[in-house]
């Protein structure tokens, strides 16, 4: 029987500074040289050698199972001590975990994105799919909401998607700094852009629950039911495989029936406080 | 549907010296035994040798926050359940995962299982519920933890039916006892109410018959089946705590109300209840070095939902109020447990009431929630 609860040692192969506390590590198995496959959304529990071990979301391309790349933010000890490994270290991989965004259901309608700070590196992956079969899809909306131009992440990135036709994107901050052009304020403001048909839509949003929650209400606002609206929850982790208990959020346990979720099935828990 | 073996039938009386023969057969076949003994002023579950180790003549008296031996008696089981559960020995209070040693850039990571062979004697039946419970959450989902199911597998059980239950207990309103009807390799009832203890024998598994042949027994007669129902029968009616009917759906109900505070003004966050209770399962883990820092240990530890580092995310715990955490504790023990396992998360065993050293009584509080 294969313990869940064991890492596989994966080699770091990169590792890349986002921004002042987010970085990024590529990494690759060692052991067996099996592709890493994953879909979108998911997320795998990180070991540092002696520190500890936390859930991280994946946020690579699904279609490219070579390489497996976390983006997170150094808040904690073990995300410090992350940060600190270098190219050719060695670091413990567990997944990967959980649901996934609904890139296959959304076929066929209209995808709208909406996402906060770290909150694009869950749903990066998702992008990168959506972009890689953009054709299935009809209008695709990515709306990106940072504190300031300087807090902006994959920055490269968004404005490569940004030149592209058939795509919008849009990006705000919280507060404009240096030479930002582009808009300022809560990026549930850009919700009433619009761009989208209501009824055709799927939304998937990420987030702190503050922003999800206003995000709900814009495009319920907009007319996108519940059950389009995705979200991805966060709770505390040991176990990433529903033995330990942290992750409860009332009858869910995050880490496997999450952290995606249709937002109609948690609805009401998620207005309740503390839970 | 597969025929009832053959065994099931067996129904046959044994005297209180074969317990040491049974005590004795299962450590020649390799098992740990594992039962009640007096420790500390408490019945607790701990390595048997033998018979004279078990509680003779030793009864509980408990109430909420209150827990007192007293000799009365001749039997051996007079006793119902203690500070300890069998998660214990299952599901270890501290269990090292796993050991990483780094060698230069490399990390060697290794799987420490330490598998043992217990039998339990003396397990009752809101307990042998609990840990079918346990089975639902370790061995039988998505994924499995194989030391449970290892530990698991191997446990020889034998099941002692309660002819006395505490004032604390309310198994039979949660219909797990006080008699057991299945998930035992062997069953006892005690007589104690006409000299020498005495017991009446069911038999559960091939395995429970096999050891049953190497002990001196009787076949039991007509009467002894009826003094055992009577007996079991009375236990259930003695029974003066039970939980109410529709208490999820009363939680769900009252989800956002001022009864949580108002418990929580009560209730001193010290996280007994869940380390007693026999199904609570919540863990957290531990990282350990040596000096050099090359080897490193990774512990899995029991943890509770009252601890409030326990929902810690980035920026802070999410029930910050001992009010959030007690409806967490009493909403996943009796509502959203349905939802999770088909099943309700309490056994009736009444450990929580006992061990809680304000004397918190799950009953009366679910009582209040679904007259309110």
């Amino acid at each position: 029987m294969n313990d869940p609860m064991i890492p596989a040692p994966f080699r770091v192969k990169r590792t890349r500074k986002e921004l002042e506390d987010t970085f990024t590590l590529e990494l690759a198995p060692i052991r067996n040289s099996r592709p890493f496959h994953f879909s979108a959304g998911q997320f795998n529990m990180l070991y540092v050698h002696g520190v500890g071990e936390v859930p991280i979301s994946i946020s690579g391309d699904p279609g490219d199972p070579s390489v497996l790349v976390h983006t997170t933010r150094s808040v904690g000890t073990v995300t410090d001590a992350m940060w600190k490994l270098k190219q050719g270290d060695t670091i413990g991989i567990r997944g990967p975990f959980g649901t996934s965004w609904p890139v296959v259901e959304a076929e066929g309608s209209d995808v709208v994105i909406v996402t906060g700070g770290i909150g694009l590196a869950p749903l990066r992956p998702a992008i990168y799919h959506i972009i890689t079969n953009r054709k299935r899809y009809g209008n695709v909306v990515i709306l990106y909401g940072a504190r300031t131009p300087e807090d902006i992440l994959y920055r490269r990135e968004i404005e490569r998607w940004r030149s592209r036709l058939d795509i919008d994107v849009e990006v705000t901050v919280d507060r404009a700094t240096g030479h930002w052009a582009g808009n300022v304020g809560v990026v549930t403001k850009l919700v009433s852009r619009g761009g989208f048909d209501p009824s055709q839509t799927v939304a998937m949003v990420c987030g702190p629950e503050i922003m999800m929650r206003y995000c709900v209400q814009a495009l319920n606002d907009q007319g996108v039911a519940n059950d389009r609206i995705y979200v991805s929850m966060e709770r505390n982790m040991k176990c990433a495989v529903g033995f330990c208990g942290h992750c409860q959020f009332g009858q869910a346990f995050v880490c496997k029936d999450g952290p995606v979720f249709r937002f109609d099935a948690i609805e009401r828990d998620f207005y309740v406080r503390e839970l | 549907m597969t025929p009832t073996p053959e065994y099931r039938k067996t129904r046959v009386v044994i005297d209180a010296a074969q317990l040491d023969v049974l005590i004795a057969n299962l450590r020649a076949q390799g098992y740990e035994v594992i039962g009640p003994t007096v420790a500390d002023g408490a019945i607790v579950y701990a390595p048997l040798s033998g018979a004279g180790e078990l509680p003779a003549g030793v009864t509980d008296v408990q109430g909420p926050g209150s827990y007192r031996l007293e000799k009365n008696g001749t039997a051996l089981f007079a006793h119902v359940v203690g500070p300890h559960a069998w998660k214990r020995y299952l599901y270890p209070p501290e269990q090292l995962l796993f050991r990483s040693v780094r060698q230069g850039r490399n990390l060697r990571i290794n799987e420490e299982l330490e598998l043992k062979r217990y039998a339990f004697l003396g397990v009752r039946p809101c307990d042998i519920a609990a840990i079918r419970i346990h089975d639902k959450v370790f061995a039988d989902g998505e994924y499995a933890d194989p030391g449970y199911s290892a530990r698991r597998q191997a446990a020889f059980i034998v099941a002692v039916n309660c002819t006395r239950p505490a004032a604390t207990c309310f198994c039979a309103s949660m219909n797990t006892g006080p008699r057991a009807r299945d998930g035992f390799d062997l069953a006892l009832t005690e007589f104690s109410d006409r000299g020498a203890p005495e017991f009446l024998v069911e038999v559960g598994s091939a395995r429970g018959s096999q050891t049953l042949a190497k002990l001196k027994h009787r076949p039991a007669g007509e009467d002894d089946l009826k003094r055992a129902d009577a007996l079991l029968a009375a236990a259930a009616r003695s029974m003066s705590r039970s939980m109410p009917s529709g208490i999820a759906d009363a939680i769900e109900d009252h989800l956002e109300d001022a009864y949580w505070d108002k418990i929580a003004g009560r209730c001193i966050n010290c996280a007994n209840c869940t380390m007693v209770c026999p199904t609570c399962f919540c863990t957290t883990v531990e990282d350990v070095t040596d000096l050099s820092g090359d080897i490193a240990e990774r512990w899995r530890k029991w943890d509770s939902c009252f601890n409030i580092d326990f929902s810690y995310i980035h920026g802070g715990s999410v029930r910050r109020e001992a009010s959030s955490r007690f409806r967490q504790w009493m909403r996943h023990k009796l509502d959203t447990w349905h939802d999770q396992f088909a099943t309700s998360g309490c056994v009736g065993c009444g450990r929580c009431i006992t061990w809680c050293p304000v004397g918190i009584d799950i009953t009366e509080e679910a009582r209040t929630l679904t007259k309110g």
